[in-house]
């Protein structure tokens, strides 16, 4: 059943480390085909976790003493780590939010508000997660800018030729996915972003879906800003990334007011901190980015481009079994995909699928997976996703596969 | 399994597939949306009542299996009941969604009760009852949309 992958991975190894991976739900052995709405956590994140606040925990960037010291340098060695793993310049383009929403909120609001008018333009797409669509909707009811959206193909492809016909003197701003939750497709973002550039925009790219799948290499991409979350990658909640380039983000304003992003207090004036500190007002997820260095190091470890080549051997294998289910229709079949499968089967709606699948011991979402305009686009009220992640196994198709003819025979 | 077709019961399918009283109630003197943000069903119901008698409920919407037989099994059971009845009916069948089918409750609920098996799955409750809030709204006159959230 299970053939011998390309990469280098043991499956059974890395599985192991997965500690949850090993329960039984409904009786059956857990099958999770859920990773793009957040992954499971290693061993290794779990036990940083207690051992941070076994051993580790203070206040960062306060305290004289050696304890807060500790915790100070774990938290930037998380910064450094990040720097490295997407290759940006500085290590204080990396910016800790709580989250790629927060991230995107953040760029919305600072660089928005101090570089938007009223008529200016953004660029979004058709398929945008709800987080890349409404902060920029937000900042269009106060600001009066106008939002423009990139239509996708029937393969759910982003329109090129209508992205570059889009551009105007007026357009300032793009903000665009990687790759698509719920359709998997991965944009052509070196292109877009050089199109972008052209035309004398900025360009922020979600990379919540994709990060945790492929290499990223932000300088290569040329991408004005990047946002990712941590639990999408085997790391905490709670925890997100903005990296921006340097000369963006010490040129914006602060985005919340707070301790540890000022640099003295007046109440006649306050200098604000240089980046990083800027943007990280208040105490922040210390534990929760301490940990992430340990989801970064394992995936280091394993090798973007191997876990790229596994999760691919899978996406086709799951793309040929589905396509033989008969009344199945693949929602997203666009050439470049990252490990995500959206699909509608019969007349059968996806809720009653998840059930079904759940009571089978098989976890996948079923919903507009906050992509309602995705939805519309193909005229489908809601998909059924599987999506995969570093331990995501054959079997783990072959046990979707099967859930599905019960459906079938339920609903016949 | 055993649990699943207990949900799945072929009325349920049935109704899902094919609901009864489907389309908008061209003299309805109530109507009401109701939406399920969290899966995105969504229902319009119509309803013409005349001293507090329900003479007629149609609706129109999409959703999953449940919530379309949910709706259904509404529009059959409640037409020609006073608003009274309608309550108490309403009462029973929020009490067997969540908390199971009991004898007592089986006069009451009528076909109804093929929604029982809705108690062992508790993600379902909001799909098995979006018809019925929605229902209860339309009748309170709440200006409100019903949402489930």
């Amino acid at each position: 059943m299970i053939s011998s992958h390309k990469s280098n991975l043991s499956l059974d190894t890395i599985r192991a480390e997965f500690p949850l991976l090993q329960q039984l739900s409904h009786g059956k052995p857990l099958v999770y085909l859920d990773s793009s709405v957040t992954s499971q956590k290693p061993r290794c994140v779990i036990e940083a976790t207690h051992q941070y606040y076994s051993e580790q925990n203070a206040n960062i960037h306060r305290g004289v003493y050696e304890l807060s010291a500790r915790a100070t340098d774990l938290f930037e060695q998380t910064r450094v780590t990040m720097r490295a793993f997407i290759n940006a310049q500085h290590a204080h383009e990396i910016i800790f939010t709580s989250g790629a929403t927060a991230s995107i909120n953040l760029v919305a609001h600072s660089y928005g508000r101090a570089n938007f008018k009223a008529g200016d333009e953004v660029i979004v797409s058709t398929m945008e997660h709800h987080s890349n669509i409404v902060p920029w909707q937000m900042l269009r009811d106060q600001c009066g800018i106008v939002l423009r959206v990139i239509p996708i193909t029937d393969a759910g492809e982003i329109d090129l030729d209508a992205y570059k016909n889009l551009f105007n003197e007026k357009t300032k701003f793009v903000a665009i996915t990687h790759a698509s939750n719920a359709l998997g497709t991965i944009n052509p973002i070196k292109e877009m972003a050089r199109i972008a550039h052209q035309h004398g925009a900025k360009i922020l790219v979600d990379g919540a879906q994709a990060f945790p799948h492929l290499p990223v290499d932000v300088q290569d991409l040329d991408c004005d800003f990047y946002v990712l979350s941590a639990h999408k990658a085997y790391g905490p909640t709670g925890v997100g990334v903005l990296y921006g380039k340097s000369e963006l983000l010490n040129a914006m304003p602060p985005y919340q007011g707070g301790g540890d992003m000022i640099e003295s207090v007046s109440f006649e004036k306050t200098t604000y901190n240089k980046l990083p500190a800027k943007f990280e007002a208040g105490t922040p997820n210390i534990a929760g980015v301490i940990v992430f260095n340990e989801a970064l190091k394992f995936l280091q470890a394993l090798g973007m481009n191997h876990i790229a080549a596994h999760e691919q051997t899978l996406l086709s294998y799951a793309t040929q079994q589905l396509a033989n289910i008969p009344g199945l229709r693949i929602i997203g079949t666009a050439k470049e995909k990252v490990g995500v499968i959206s699909f509608v089967l019969d007349d059968v709606h996806p809720h009653d699928i998840g059930t079904v699948l759940d009571s089978e011991g098989i976890a996948v979402r079923a919903g507009h997976h906050c992509a309602m305009p995705v939805m519309t686009r193909f005229n489908v009220p809601a998909t059924v996703r599987a999506s995969f992640g570093v331990y995501s196994t054959q079997a783990d198709v072959d046990a979707l596969i099967a859930g599905l003819l019960t459906v079938k025979r339920l609903f016949a | 399994m055993s649990n699943l077709r207990e949900l799945y019961q072929e009325m349920i399918i049935d109704h899902g597939r094919h609901p009864r009283n489907f389309g908008v109630l061209a003299d309805a003197n109530l109507s009401k949306d109701g939406f399920n943000p969290l899966c995105g069903d969504k229902i319009t119901l119509y309803v013409r009542e005349d001293n507090h008698v329900i003479e007629k409920i149609q609706f129109e919407g999409s959703g999953c299996a449940i919530s379309m037989a949910s709706a259904s099994l509404l529009s059959e059971t409640l037409k020609g009941k006073t608003r009274a009845e309608a309550e108490t009916i309403f009462a029973a069948f929020h009490q067997m969604v969540t908390e199971g089918l009991t004898e007592a409750a089986e006069a009451t609920l009528g076909k109804l009760a093929v929604l029982g098996g809705v108690s062992e799955f508790p993600a379902r409750v909001k799909c098995a009852t979006l018809a019925w809030h929605t229902f209860n709204a339309a009748l309170a006159h709440d200006t409100n949309p019903v949402c489930t959230e």
